[in-house]
């Protein structure tokens, strides 16, 4: 083939191409996702301020079901607004919806109803009512992606809600005191929701979870909160993996749930007086896998909580690594990391918990393995005298760091008889565990 | 005074010259590059230094203080046969020693700070917090020292008395404490805390210098009150005048046991 006349070829070969993909857009634009059992119309409405339709709330009341609108980009100040029929709402460059600070801004009541690339600003702060950039009540399929919204009191509120998608939002909040904020996300009463790469920051909980159940919470970072990054009560059977909390009061705070998976999470900068990285209180047949812990006044914290497993989550540079209380039994620590902590584990007094330590690397073992099979040949106590006072005298914080601590808890090293018999790891590891070796630099960590 | 500062120069040099002053000297440095090039952490190598520094430098101020008043005995008999008041050189001899020990120790500990502070800057205000504090423990340690040794002709006894005082102030003062706080558990104990802190200059350095490092968020309700006291004016002259009159306290009955003495 001469050069020309390939030239022409892929030309044609092109436009053939062009026109197809302008048609299959066009097709894909008139059936958007989940209305296709409603008769409606493929009618697309576009909304402007200088268009034959100036406001969203008469393209809303205009609309057929299943009807798109285009939002184009402009200021759209025009109170509260209920969407009752399945839409999609699609915003062009931005589009502004403001709740001038009074009401909420957008109320979703139907189903397969889809929000995209909206500005949602400015709801309402009440002291009684939950007022939301984005509510979304008793309804399903819904689709909330890419839209940004700052300053209101609630970010996205979802009840009685089910399989919803949340995705790729940035929410930004401006909350000052723990009383007088809502949360980022707020789920309640809801079902397979999919809540995915969004960031939340500013608000009191970057994402509140309550009665939420079969989940899927997925690559958020929530960071900068007034209090917990991620926040759980009273939910089963959520997944919850590769989330960044950062720099809140809490990182992760579940409460009353169960069989909850918390997989490859990032728990960092949660430091502070009574700061936590996760605390756990009556949560129960959970697992907590490879997530990293660092730089957090108590990394993992559990009260009443009962046989979860917690395995090869890598602690590093926290004050507390583990804080376990008396009443939580049967949780099962196996291959962690404890590194550079202050303490790696503290219980109260005479502790009769029944959880138990397999097969950790700890950086203050000091034995040896004679059969060089890569476990220590003499158990692990990881619980200091010192961190066990502390546990009953809290005021005894005055001699942290001074030479009498580390003489207590030098000797105890030497003959153990106060601390609790069972928190003590038989099989110690002797060196790092290869997957870790990947992540041990400063700079992944700094990611 | 020209005499005072002529004696304390040449027990400076005496000392000086004297081979455990370099290895004192030396051991700062080789220690504070050890923990710098090894930690990952510049907060956490200074946390690591505060602990060695807390152990060391009174330990050595009070056994050199002791060991120095002696090996320059005859020598101050000889000088005291001359017209020279005996403060004179009671406090030429206690400046001299302390100065140098202090120098040892600035110059140990200051040469690594600033090789590596340059890169921790936001540690600086720490890395000088801990400088200054090991060079008045120096200070309050020798005096102690001379305080003992002046009391007794007997070498052993006077250092036995020292590594016993030297004790007290590093574990059992802390182990007293510690005794108030189980005793005394229901009870609101932080102002109390307090002030057994500030009596102790060990203890007294040691929570400076922890308020200033990112572990204070540890300390939870006391660390936050103890922040708020040692931040307010009130804080900072209670602090300073207890150190002082450490010092004072054991310079003045040196120098009052001294005088009397029978050479």
């Amino acid at each position: 083939m001469r050069l020309p006349q390939l030239i022409s070829n892929s030309i044609i070969a092109f436009a053939v191409w062009l026109v197809l993909w302008s048609l299959a857009g066009r097709a894909s634009e008139s059936a958007p996702n989940g209305t296709t059992n409603s008769q409606a119309s493929a009618a697309t409405l576009v909304v402007c301020p200088r268009c034959a339709i100036k406001r969203l709330s008469d393209a809303l009341r205009e609309a057929s079901a299943g009807a798109k609108i285009i939002l184009q980009s402009g200021i759209y100040n025009e109170g509260e607004m209920t969407i009752e029929k399945p839409v999609a709402i699609e915003g062009q460059d931005w589009p502004v919806l403001d709740g001038a600070g009074k009401n909420q801004v957008l109320t979703v009541k139907a189903d397969n109803v889809r929000l995209k690339g909206l500005v949602i600003r400015n709801s309402g702060k009440s002291y009684i009512a939950d007022l939301a950039g984005i509510r979304v009540e008793g309804a399903r399929n819904c689709v909330i992606e890419g839209n940004r919204l700052t300053d209101n009191f609630f970010g996205i509120y979802l009840a009685s809600s089910a399989n919803c998608a949340i995705r790729g939002n940035e929410i930004r909040g401006n909350a000052v005191s723990e009383v007088f904020s809502g949360n980022g996300i707020h789920l309640w009463n809801s079902n397979r929701i999919t809540v995915e790469r969004n960031h939340v920051t500013g608000h009191r909980d970057g994402l509140y979870f309550e009665f939420l159940h079969d989940s899927n919470i997925l690559g958020n970072v929530s960071e900068n909160n007034v209090r917990y990054g991620l926040h759980t009560m009273y939910s089963a059977n959520n997944h919850y993996s590769q989330n960044i909390l950062r720099a809140n009061h809490a990182g992760v705070v579940l409460m009353y749930s169960r069989k909850l998976k918390v997989v490859a999470n990032r728990f960092e900068d949660n430091w502070g007086p009574a700061c936590y990285g996760a605390l756990l209180k009556d949560l129960d047949e959970s697992e907590l896998e490879r997530n990293l812990f660092f730089h957090n006044s108590v990394a993992l914290y559990a009260d009443d909580a009962n046989r979860n497993r917690v395995a090869n989550n890598r602690f590093y540079n926290n004050g507390f690594a583990l804080r376990i209380m008396a009443n939580a039994n049967g949780n099962v620590f196996s291959g962690n990391l404890f590194e550079a902590n202050s303490f790696d584990v503290t219980t109260n007094w005479s502790s009769g918990s029944t959880s138990s330590f397999d097969g950790n690397y700890w950086d203050d073992y000091r034995g040896y393995d004679l059969n060089r099979d890569g476990i220590g040949d003499v158990p692990f106590w990881p619980v200091r005298l010192f961190g066990l006072l502390l546990e009953e005298y809290p005021q005894a914080i005055v001699l942290l760091r001074s030479p009498f601590a580390e003489l207590l808890d030098a000797a105890e090293q030497a003959i153990p008889v106060l601390t609790p018999h069972n928190f003590a790891d038989q099989k110690p590891l002797i060196a790092r565990p290869p997957w870790s070796k990947s992540q041990t630099s400063k700079s992944a960590l700094a990611q | 005074m020209r005499q005072i500062a002529t004696l304390a120069r040449y027990s400076a040099l005496e000392l000086a010259r004297s081979w455990w002053t370099a290895c004192y000297c030396l051991f700062f440095m080789v220690l504070a590059f050890a923990f710098f090039a090894f930690g990952e952490e510049p907060a956490q190598a200074v946390v690591s230094v505060l602990n060695v520094v807390l152990l060391v430098v009174p330990f050595v101020s009070i056994v050199m203080g002791v060991l120095s008043f002696y090996t320059a005995r005859e020598f101050a008999e000889l000088l005291l046969a001359q017209p020279v008041g005996r403060l004179t050189v009671f406090f030429g001899q206690y400046m001299g020693t302390a100065a140098s020990l202090a120098l040892a120790f600035a110059i140990g500990l200051g040469i690594p700070f600033v090789w590596y502070g340059w890169n921790a800057r936001e540690q600086s205000g720490t890395l000088v917090a801990l400088l200054f504090g090991g060079i008045l423990l120096t200070f309050i340690f020798v005096a102690l020292a001379f305080a003992l040794a002046v009391r007794t002709e007997n070498r052993l006894k006077a250092l036995g008395a020292a590594i016993f005082l030297w004790l007290f102030f590093a574990l059992v003062y802390d182990g007293l404490i510690l005794a108030v706080i189980v005793a005394f558990s229901s009870f609101p104990l932080e102002k109390v805390l307090l002030g057994l802190i500030i009596l102790n200059p060990l203890d007294l350095a040691r929570i400076l210098i922890l308020l200033r490092l990112d572990v204070a968020a540890l300390m939870g309700y006391t660390g936050a009150l103890f922040r708020q006291f040692f931040g307010s004016p009130l804080g900072i002259v209670a602090a300073s005048a207890c150190l002082t009159v450490w010092m004072a306290l054991a310079v003045a009955v040196g120098a009052s046991t001294y005088v009397r003495r029978d050479f």
